[in-house]
Formats: C-alpha cells, sequence, structure tokens
C-alpha cells in the first residue's frame, strides 16, 4: 500500500512535470493563458502539499516544511516568477519522493540486518509434530530442528547431532558441532543434521529476542548529536521564517529604490531553506546503521549514545581473567620430588577436591579420575594460603610458598615461573610442586595493538593475579600499565583513580566479563561486556556487549564509531554551510530559487545517500 | 510501564522529534522515544494511567502527523 501510495505520488509529478514543461514551451509574457497553464502544473504537483498546509493550519501547526513550501510558490507567483514558483514545487516533490525511498531503503536493509527472527517452531505435540510460532512454545516442550532451519528458542540438544552456524549472532562464521547436552542458542542455523531438543527458555527470553531488542531499542537512546539538532531544528525554522519576513517587508520600506518584488523574492529563498530536514533524518540513520551494522559483527550497543561516546575513548581498562586470557587454567607442569608425577597430582586434587576455585578445578580435571570422597577427612582451608587434609590417612598440604613457610616446610621454588605455583607437602615432607597457568587469549596481542593503532592513548589492565603473572601477561600483550593484586573493591578505586588521567572530553572504558565486574562496568564512561552471546548477566550488565570472547572486536567497534562520528560531522558540517552560504547570497540577491532548492532537497539527498554508507560496515575489519 | 507502539507511514523525521516531544511532556509519562528507523513509539509511564495517556498520545500523533496510523506492536 505504501509503495502504491508512492507511484500514484511519482505518477502525479510526472504529469504536473509535463504540463509544466508545456506551459514553458508555450509561454507567452503577460498572458493570462501563460498564468492558467503554470497554475494547472502547480496544482496538478503540488495540490497535496497545499492541502496539507492548511488542514495543519486549521490543527494549530503553523511552521511545518508544507507551509512553507506553499507560502514560498505563492509568493513567486503574486511576484510573477510562475516558472520558478512551479519549479520550487516540482523539486521539492522529486526530493520528498526520493526521500521516501531512501529512508525505506534504508529501513529495509535494516530490517535485513536483523533478519534473525525465527518463522516457526517445530514442536512435537503428542506423536505429531506441529509447526507452531516460537510464540507459542512452552519450557520443557520439545522441538525438533531440521537442516537449514533457524533454531527457534534457546534449547539443550537431547538427540542427533549437527553443525550450527551462529554467524548472526557473533559474527563468527565458523560453524560449531553441537550433539546431546550441548546448548543451543535461538537465532543460529541449523546446518547438517537433525537436531531433538528441549527449550530451555520461552521466546521472549530467549537470546534472539534479547538481541532483536536490544538492536531496535538502541535507538531509544538518543546520543548527543541528535540532541543537538532536534534542539537546533527548534530554533533554526522560526529564525529563518523571521528573517525571511524582515527580509521581504523592511528594506523595501527603508532603503529608497529597493522594490518589494525584488525583496520577497529573497524573503522566499529564506522560507525554502528554512527546513532542517537533512540533519534531522540523515544523522539517526547513520547512528542507526552503525548499530545495526555492529550488532552484525556479534557487538551489540545499547544506544546511539554509547556508539557516539566510543570514538571519544582515551583509557581501555581491561580485566585480565575471562578478557584478555581465557579463563581457563591449565596444568602446564608437574614436578615431583620424591614421588612420581602422577602421585603428586594425585595427592594435590584430593587436598583441594573440595574447593571449586579455579586452580583446583584444574588440579581436579588434570588427575582426570573421579574422587573418592571417602578417602579425604579433616579439610581445612585457609584464605589465600591453601588447603590441609587427610588423604588415607596422611597429612596433605597444598598452597603457596606462605603456606609452605607457616608449616616450616623447605621447598622449592620453580625458576622462572609464569602461573601459579602449587606447592605439596606429604606428612610434613616436601614433594614437589604443580605449576598452573592460564592461557592467553589468541587475538589478545593484536587486540591491543589495533586499539592503539585508533588512538586509544592508554591501555591499563587491572587482575586480582599475583604481581609477577599479571605483568608478564601485560608485557607480553603489550599494554601500557597493569595493576595487580587487587581485591574487586580496588579495581573501583583504581579506576577512580585512572578518571583523574583522563581529559574531560576523553571516555574511559572497561572490559570485563560481566560477571563479578558489575560495580565497575557501571562507574565506568562504558562498560564492554565480553562473552556475551548466552550469558544474560553480562548483557544485562554492560553498555556494550561482545557476543563472543575476541577483544579484538572492542578495537572494531571503536572503529565503526568513528567512522559513525564523521559521517554525522560531514553531515552537520555539510548542511549548514550550503544553507549558510545559500541563505547569505540569498540575502545579497544573487542566489536564485534553484540554489535554494539544491540547499533544501539536494543537501537533505546527499546527506542521506552518505549516512546509508554506515549500512554497509562489512568494509570496516 | 513500558509500551510499545508502531507508528505507520512516519515519514518526516522532524514530525518524529516534535511527537516525541510532546509526548513525554504529557502528565504521567516519565520518558517517552520514538525511532524513526524502526517507526516506534516507545512511552514509559504510570501503569494505572496507561490507557489514558495512550489516547491522549493517539490524539497527539493524529494532530501532528494526520497520515500516519497509531498501531500496536
Amino acid at each position: 500500500m505504501k509503495l502504491n501510495e508512492n507511484q500514484k505520488r511519482l505518477i502525479k509529478t510526472l504529469i504536473g512535470a509535463a504540463v509544466y514543461v508545456l506551459a514553458i514551451v508555450t509561454r507567452r509574457e503577460d498572458s493570462i493563458y501563460s498564468l492558467i497553464a503554470f497554475l494547472a502544473a502547480y496544482l496538478i504537483i503540488g495540490g497535496d502539499v497545499l492541502w496539507r498546509a492548511v488542514r495543519n493550519i486549521l490543527h494549530g501547526k503553523v511552521f511545518d516544511e508544507n507551509f512553507l513550501m506553499s507560502l514560498a510558490t505563492i509568493g513567486a507567483f503574486i511576484v510573477g516568477d510562475f516558472a520558478e514558483a512551479v519549479a520550487v514545487m516540482l523539486f521539492y516533490q522529486v526530493g520528498e519522493l526520493f526521500q521516501d525511498y531512501a529512508v525505506d531503503q534504508s529501513r529495509k536493509s535494516i530490517a535485513e540486518l536483523m533478519n534473525i527472527r525465527p518463522d516457526f517452531a517445530n514442536v512435537q505435540r503428542g506423536d505429531t509434530l506441529v509447526k507452531v510460532d516460537p510464540d507459542e512454545v512452552k519450557v520443557d516442550e520439545i522441538i525438533v530442528i531440521k537442516p537449514g532451519e533457524r533454531v527457534p528458542l534457546d534449547a539443550v540438544v537431547l538427540s542427533g547431532s549437527s553443525s550450527v552456524d551462529a554467524s548472526a549472532l557473533t559474527g563468527e562464521s565458523l560453524p560449531r558441532d553441537v550433539e546431546a547436552g550441548d546448548a543451543l542458542l535461538s537465532g543460529c542455523i541449523n546446518i547438517s543434521g537433525l537436531v531433538t531438543a528441549r527449550v530451555t527458555k520461552e521466546y521472549g527470553e530467549s537470546t534472539v529476542s534479547k538481541i532483536l531488542d536490544l538492536v531496535e531499542n538502541a535507538g531509544n537512546k538518543k546520543s548527543q548529536s541528535e540532541n543537538f539538532i532536534t534542539k537546533f531544528a527548534g530554533y533554526y525554522t522560526p529564525i529563518v521564517v523571521i528573517i525571511a519576513v524582515l527580509l521581504a517587508f523592511i528594506p523595501p520600506l527603508v532603503v529608497p529604490g529597493a522594490t518589494f518584488s525584488d525583496w520577497i523574492y529573497r524573503g522566499l529563498i529564506f522560507l525554502v531553506i528554512s527546513c532542517p530536514c537533512a540533519l534531522v533524518i540523515s544523522i539517526p540513520l547513520s547512528f542507526f546503521g552503525g548499530i545495526g551494522g555492529a550488532s552484525r559483527r556479534g557487538i551489540l550497543v545499547k544506544g546511539s549514545n554509547y556508539l557516539e561516546a566510543l570514538a571519544e575513548t582515551e583509557i581501555i581498562v581491561f580485566d585480565k581473567t575471562g578478557t584478555l586470557t581465557k579463563g581457563i587454567f591449565q596444568v602446564q607442569q608437574v614436578l615431583p620430588e620424591g614421588i612420581s608425577a602422577d602421585e603428586l597430582l594425585e595427592i594435590a586434587a584430593y587436598a583441594e577436591s573440595y574447593s571449586n576455585h579455579p586452580i583446583s578445578l584444574s588440579l581436579q580435571k588434570a588427575y582426570g579420575k573421579a574422587i573418592d570422597a571417602a578417602r579425604i577427612s579433616g579439610v581445612e582451608e585457609t584464605s589465600g594460603h591453601g588447603v590441609t587434609a587427610q588423604v588415607d590417612g596422611k597429612t596433605i598440604a597444598a598452597g603457596n610458598a606462605k603456606l609452605m613457610r607457616r608449616l616450616g616446610i623447605a621447598f622449592t621454588e620453580p625458576e622462572n615461573a609464569i602461573g601459579t605455583v602449587v606447592h605439596v607437602a606429604q606428612d610434613g615432607v616436601y614433594r614437589g610442586s604443580i605449576l598452573i597457568a592460564d592461557e592467553v587469549k589468541e587475538d589478545a596481542k593484536r587486540a591491543i595493538r589495533e586499539l592503539k593503532e585508533a588512538g586509544i592513548r592508554q591501555t591499563v589492565m587491572l587482575t586480582g593475579d599475583a604481581k609477577r603473572i599479571g605483568e608478564r601477561v601485560s608485557g607480553e600483550l603489550g599494554l601500557d600499565r597493569v595493576y595487580t593484586e587487587l581485591l574487586p573493591a580496588d579495581k573501583v578505586e583504581k579506576v577512580e583513580a585512572l578518571f583523574a588521567e583522563k581529559s574531560p572530553r576523553g571516555k574511559l572504558v572497561f572490559v570485563g566479563d560481566g560477571i563479578n565486574d558489575a560495580p565497575v562496568l557501571a562507574r565506568a564512561d562504558i562498560g564492554i561486556a565480553m562473552g556475551g552471546l548466552g550469558s544474560d548477566a553480562a548483557i544485562e550488565a554492560a553498555d556494550i556487549v561482545i557476543m563472543t570472547d575476541e577483544p579484538s572486536k572492542i578495537a572494531t567497534a571503536i572503529r565503526i564509531s568513528k567512522k559513525t562520528l564523521r559521517i554525522v560531522k560531514e553531515n552537520i558540517f555539510f548542511a549548514l554551510l550550503v544553507k549558510a552560504v545559500v541563505l547569505l547570497l540569498g540575502a545579497l540577491g544573487i542566489a536564485s530559487m534553484w540554489a535554494a532548492i539544491f540547499a533544501d532537497v539536494g543537501v537533505a539527498i546527499l546527506a542521506i545517500l552518505n549516512s546509508i554508507r554506515m549500512l554497509n560496515v562489512k568494509s570496516i575489519k | 510501564m513500558k509500551k510499545v507502539c508502531r507508528l505507520d507511514g512516519l515519514d518526516c523525521a522532524s514530525c518524529a522529534a516534535k511527537i516525541e516531544n510532546a509526548v513525554s511532556k504529557l502528565d504521567g509519562v516519565s520518558a517517552a522515544s520514538v525511532n524513526f528507523m524502526t517507526t516506534k513509539l516507545v512511552i514509559e509511564g504510570e501503569e494505572s494511567r496507561m490507557d489514558e495517556i495512550m489516547e491522549q498520545a493517539t490524539a497527539i500523533v493524529k494532530k501532528l502527523e494526520p497520515d500516519v496510523v497509531v498501531r500496536k506492536a
């Protein structure tokens, strides 16, 4: 229906244009026939504009573009510039048609960007498979996803195996294999096999609806540029209109020899330029394009304001574990003394088996066998030191150097150890040490380098880990500064201190995993959470969510932000400059109505075309 | 509470700004936002007065942009 209306308008405008050409060709000066021909063309082209102007005035709304255009063109008729009057209306209409088309197109491309909404779910009900709307599926119902179909709701695989493509959610094109027991996220596409799964979340709570919701509503948090333009438009139009009126009537009354027709013409030029459309449309469009494009790359930005602020980033503060490193601790080295490596691992794993600290978990994983709880008793954990426990009737002490010293056991510190060292003693006899370390993420080094290239002044790492480990990781990655051995509360304090070091306009970004750093995420100008896919906590806490585990996406986000801002500034500058120049020339009597049409419609179209570039963010690495 | 509706046929960005401005000034509305690209109007306001607010918001849209149809999202 929308298209039909546009087509109708197009046909009407074309007929009007034909009549207009006819009127020009057959033009005779001072002939009533010519006036009628031009009037006919004018009414065919601009009848609806006149009608809307009248209707809006009746509604008490005066300064709208319909009214301004009507006034400008009627004025031109009265002054005797028939051809120009019709031309203004004609180009205004062509411009409007084009603008509508451009807006429609960009709305379509945005809809396409967000085309991850599943259309249906195959639900097992009784003995049959029913195709229903994902909204109607309840938790714990069984769904079947065939190859090529989109996963409709978050679910867990019961049977079947396949690989799924999560690129629409994460931008990651490598498919992931899933089998029984694995979680399936809605929005992914099932590539190869038939999968039966049990629904874990209702549609409204599922990943795909959360992402869609977030991206669609991102435009609601407006950027400073958008607020500026809205405010600016509120002053711009009335001021230009008032100047137009003054220009039309004051000089002819005051200046000797000035004619009304000349000065009214100049005033009319002002009226034509008085609409701020170019800015009002193109700027939200740029932001929306940027946010939509970022979401395609697995970066969810919760508002235009955050996308705007990101371009001003000066300091980026990283949490270490889970952000720059994988957060997965692994046993790197076993250094036994007097017993076998397997035995050492076994007694350490047993002693630590009551703790769920990542270090203990990695010991148990390396040990690889089930823990027989009957063999352990008398577990005693000393925070910051380690554990002592009875294993098979022997006293095992497992912990750091402090624990060994406290127990008065001589130990050897492994040389150049990077990571956490667990010393183990059995009945007071030193049995060796186990080295456990976290691994740096593959793209972490590149991420830091790209951030530097993007103009970030300082990269800082905060960690609760030992100085030695923190400094080693930071040195390897090329961070500017590192603060180690911090408690969670210290992190907020350090971030507070860093705030003092940035310039007033600069922004401080904190990057964490969103799980235990919510206070810092909230305190920073922009909080970025990593690995958001499937983690509600991360999505809740942060302003920007990186769906994958890749820190290099932060640099991508900053590049998208900078490009968006550049387009926005180009548009503001270009539109205001052209308008100002034409207004000035118009006031001096140099610019014609044609220049005014360009300053209004032409600039709007160019600004929109410039903004549309933002929808194609594939070009940004 | 939050209420979302669609503004079908919204094709003027400055009108979108005017609608947003007028609706956010309504009694009982704490925040209102028009998203020109998704043509969505989001109103946050007192739950007990939401029907009244919606009625007034629809009237505002009708007045500012008579060609736009307010539809439930």
